[in-house]
């Protein structure tokens, strides 16, 4: 029988790796973005699941909102990253400590 | 015109005067500026002695008019107003009379100054605070005028701001009567506390009640609450009548033009005090405490400034000193509840001691600004005038029969006689020997000024500065504008006196004004003796004060005419005494190496370790420097990656669920 | 044996997606980790449908899967990325990564599974919808009803997004010939037309 917490398990699987993934690759922001929409997906999970066991949809509406929120933070941080690599030739986030004062 | 009409034009002609001569002193010009102020202490002495007519004639009696209600706080009422009674029409005619006399001389004597219409401006300006001092109803005016007369004193005083003794002068009396004048303020604020009114009536018709109260003031020591008003009022009087040991700043304020020595310094402004404590009688009377200070200190200051006086060669000092004793006799007057021996003595001498220093100044005209007396001598042969009413004043001075110095100075050594206050046997000695000094030093005086041989010799030369006892040209009688002043104060320092004692010490003429217990009396018994002035005047060869006189007289005479080696001999043979003389008993270097040095090394202290040191070091470096060394810990952490940035919050994270998992 | 098989598409989902995530977060190559990153959310979107959120699971495919994938592959082969520096150190944050994560994963295990709270007593399994309700009829009356104010935000901040996207890349290049409109609207006379003064000439060719 899959109970709420089978899918809360694997929200928090899902976002602890996604943690992880921001750890390990702190060099590429491109994967770094990933690793976002990965733990926005597993917020996302968490919310679906809830709006299931409790019989109520504003949960999945506010997935809907997450969704486009997080489309929207991708289109803009891909721009970024491409103006970004346009200027220094570089996505080494090693290499980016402008916010060094 | 009504009665506050003509109270209220009293003062305001002279500020009006002073405003236009001050302001416009280009528009009026020299002239303009001398004749404006003239006519308006002219007018406004006209009035005064109008305003005295009317009391003589018992046209108006005691007038308590308020003019202007400034504010009300707390129930307390800021008034302007007028209490006019005898004591104050006195007091009005002889400031303004005195003020217009110094008027006319001022034309002459500072007739090459730059700052001409200044001064007018100023003199004026001081014969109107004087005015509103004298004239007041309530302790706000009495202030307002107390502080406005000082502000004048220490303008005039650095009247020549370019010389450098000046400027230590004024600042010396503006800081010497701010220690008074706290006394004055705190004095005035415990009456405010204790009456809850600054009107001179309500709080004297209340006085009485709050005889026995007390107030605790330090710990639990209960103080009766009339001494401590009356002995903190009577600091203020300290400063402005210079009692000892608030005197310094008066000797000092001989810097300012001589006019201004004769005016404020010695016939009006420094008897404020001696007027104040006399308009407070109801107060003071109900302390005998306060009384016996106010007697010792006044008895203090006869005796030992009068004595610094003998030893000082520079002419106006001489005088000032003479200034600083006599206003010590007034103030044992006071003390020992002879109000009206004050008053009396404050006005013969407001008369002579003008007259004694315009003569002064006369000589200091003649000899070009010397004022030593070691290079005077001889000069009644060449100013005749300033010589006989020298003598006129100096005989008025030392108490000669029959001159107005006579009746005051002797009704004030008669009251202590007969005064039973604590003390008053010591002082009564006091007083006693200071008519001998006081003699030995006029006399002095008038022997190095205008006898004996020439002490000076006229070089015909146009030098502007020449060496000490050279003179450019041979001293000359000083012009008409110089000696009608001093004709006509020399008349009434003759015979004021004579004319006025019987009504002003016994016929009850200052009964509506002076209040006085009838066991401290003194007056009123003293009365029972007289016999009216001649009487009084031939009975004073069988007294004491009278040979005391004339040995001050025999011994300058002898000193000063025949055997000048004598003083310098007793300078040798005393040489302790000459010097502590010499040195005014210290007073200045004890103030000068105790209050200016040592708040100079607090001042210093303070900058050096808490301004310095503890708000710049501390505080103001010191925090910026724990800011900049956490800041530089701290700025480590910011290393401007984003994945740093990113763990600090993953790490938040962490703590926050493992706070919630352990605490759930 | 029955196979159960709503345990069996949850259990096998869950694998391909754990695994697929692990994928995204260890490869080298930023275009594998962008594929594996599309397999996760596949299989997110295959969970979904068990959870009977229909409309958002196609939502994702679409969206996720069909846009903002493939603009992540886009710049991922457009930017011309050296990809050996970006690898660097991996290795040595390999073990504080996995402790992080461990730890994260612990905690929200323990706060999931420790008394009770998220169990079927309290949250009880509940019954399948019935045959021809529909998720996305459902979902669009609330959306155009009680969210229609933040559903028009939304839009809003996906029209800003896309312009901001735009702006941000937006470059001039020189040497392209381009039209300015704003500048052919403000011209002025002067700068189109000079006026000469010329003196007229004679028939006879001599000049006055």
């Amino acid at each position: 029988m899959l109970t709420l917490a089978h899918f809360l398990t694997l929200g928090a699987i899902l976002f602890s790796l996604s943690v992880a993934g921001i750890f390990l690759n702190r060099k590429n922001v491109i994967i770094l973005l990933m690793c976002i929409e990965l733990m926005l997906l597993s917020v996302n999970m968490n919310f679906v699941a809830f709006s299931r066991f409790l019989g109520n949809l504003d949960g999945q509406v506010f997935v809907f909102f997450i969704l486009t929120v997080a489309a929207a933070e991708a289109a803009i941080g891909l721009a970024i990253l491409v103006v970004l690599f346009r200027n220094r030739d570089t996505i080494n986030v090693s290499e980016l400590d402008d916010l060094k004062g | 015109m009504t009665l506050t009409q003509i109270l209220l034009l009293i003062p305001l002609l002279p500020l009006a005067g002073a405003i236009v001569s001050g302001l416009g002193r280009n528009v009026v010009g020299r002239n303009g500026a001398h004749w404006i102020t003239i006519f308006a202490v002219a007018a406004s002495c006209g009035l005064s002695f109008k305003i005295l007519g009317w009391h003589m004639q018992g046209l108006i009696g005691v007038e308590n008019l308020s003019v202007y209600t400034w504010m009300v706080s707390d129930g307390i009422k800021f008034e302007i107003g007028f209490l006019v009674d005898h004591l104050t029409s006195l007091m009005m005619c002889v400031v303004t009379f005195v003020s217009l006399m110094v008027h006319i001389y001022t034309i002459g004597y500072m007739q090459d100054d730059p700052g001409y219409q200044r001064f007018f401006s100023y003199i004026n300006l001081f014969t109107f605070a004087m005015l509103m001092l004298v004239m007041s109803n309530n302790f706000l005016q009495l202030f307002f005028g107390w502080e406005a007369v000082g502000l004048v004193s220490y303008l005039l005083i650095g009247f020549w701001f370019k010389k450098e003794s000046a400027i230590f002068a004024n600042l010396k009396a503006f800081l010497v009567n701010r220690v008074g004048d706290f006394g004055f303020l705190l004095g005035i604020a415990a009456v405010v506390m204790a009456f809850g009114s600054l009107d001179y009536a309500t709080v004297f018709a209340a006085a009485p009640g709050k005889a026995g109260d007390t107030i605790s003031i330090i710990g639990g020591m209960d103080w009766n609450l009339m001494t401590v008003i009356c002995v903190c009022l009577f600091i203020g009087a300290m400063g402005k009548s210079a009692q000892a040991p608030l005197h310094v700043w008066l000797p000092d304020s001989m810097e300012g033009p001589t006019p201004i020595s004769a005016l404020i310094h010695a016939a009006t402004m420094v008897t404020a005090g001696i007027f104040m404590v006399a308009r407070m009688s109801p107060l003071f009377e109900l302390s005998d405490a306060a009384l016996s200070f106010v007697m010792l200190i006044g008895a203090f200051t006869a005796l030992a400034m009068g004595m610094i006086g003998i030893v000082q060669n520079d002419i106006k000092r001489v005088v000032a000193y003479s200034t600083l004793s006599q206003l010590g006799y007034m103030t044992v007057a006071l003390g020992v509840s002879a109000y009206s021996a004050a008053i009396f003595h404050l006005m013969t001498h407001a008369f002579f001691k003008a007259l004694l220093f315009l003569g002064a100044g006369s000589v200091i005209i003649a000899l070009h600004h010397q004022q030593d007396m070691r290079y005077m001598g001889g000069l009644r042969r060449y100013m005749p005038v300033t010589w006989i009413t020298a003598w006129l004043g100096t005989l008025a001075l030392i108490g000669f029969p029959f001159f107005s110095g006579f009746y005051s100075k002797d009704a004030i050594i008669e009251a202590v006689h007969l005064s039973e206050r604590w003390g008053s046997g010591v002082v009564y000695w006091a007083v006693v020997l200071g008519v001998f000094i006081t003699a030995l030093y006029s006399f002095r005086l008038l022997y190095l000024a205008f006898h004996g041989n020439e002490r000076f010799e006229v070089v015909n030369s146009d030098e502007e500065h020449l060496p000490d006892g050279q003179v450019a040209h041979a001293p000359v009688e000083s012009p008409f504008v110089v000696t009608m002043p001093l004709v006509l104060l020399a008349i009434p320092s003759v015979v004021i006196g004579w004319y006025t004692i019987e009504p002003v010490l016994f016929g009850g003429w200052l009964d509506d004004s002076i209040y006085v217990l009838e066991r401290n009396d003194v007056l009123a018994e003293l009365g029972h003796h007289f016999h009216g002035a001649t009487a009084m005047a031939l009975h004073a060869v069988q007294t004491i004060p009278f040979w005391m006189m004339v040995a001050g007289f025999a011994v300058a005479t002898l000193v000063y005419q025949f055997r000048p080696a004598l003083a310098d001999m007793a300078a040798r043979r005393a040489p302790g005494i000459y010097r502590l003389l010499e040195h005014k008993y210290y007073f200045d270097e004890l103030y000068q190496r105790s209050f200016a040095d040592g708040s100079l090394k607090l001042g210093q202290g303070l900058w050096n370790k808490a301004d310095a040191g503890l708000i710049d070091g501390w505080l103001v470096n010191g925090s910026a420097k724990a800011v900049n060394w956490l800041a530089g810990r701290v700025r480590r952490w910011q290393t401007g990656f984003l994945y740093d940035y990113a763990f600090a919050m993953i790490v938040g994270l962490i703590a926050i669920l493992g706070t919630w998992v352990v605490l759930r | 044996m029955d196979i159960p098989i709503p345990q069996t598409v949850f259990y096998l989902f869950s694998f391909i997606m754990v695994a697929a995530a692990i994928m995204v977060i260890t490869v080298r190559n930023p275009v594998y980790a962008a594929l594996f990153l599309v397999l996760t959310f596949f299989s997110a979107a295959a969970i979904w449908l068990l959870l009977e959120a229909e409309f958002l699971a196609i939502v994702l495919v679409v969206v996720y899967v069909g846009a903002v994938m493939v603009l992540f592959l886009f710049v991922v082969m457009m930017l011309d990325i050296n990809l050996a520096p970006l690898k660097e150190g991996f290795v040595s944050y390999l073990p504080v990564g996995i402790a992080v994560a461990l730890l994260m994963a612990a905690e929200m295990l323990v706060v999931v599974w420790t008394r009770d709270r998220f169990g079927p007593e309290i949250y009880p399994v509940p019954a399948a919808a019935e045959a021809g309700t529909s998720n996305t009829a459902a979902l669009g009356e609330l959306l155009y009803t009680n969210f229609l104010l933040p559903f028009e935000i939304a839009g809003v901040i996906l029209l800003v997004a896309i312009v901001s996207a735009v702006t941000l890349t937006l470059r001039k290049r020189s040497g392209v010939r381009s039209q300015s409109p704003s500048h052919q609207v403000r011209v002025k006379r002067d700068e189109r037309v000079r006026l000469v003064d010329i003196a007229s000439e004679s028939p006879d060719g001599r000049s006055d």
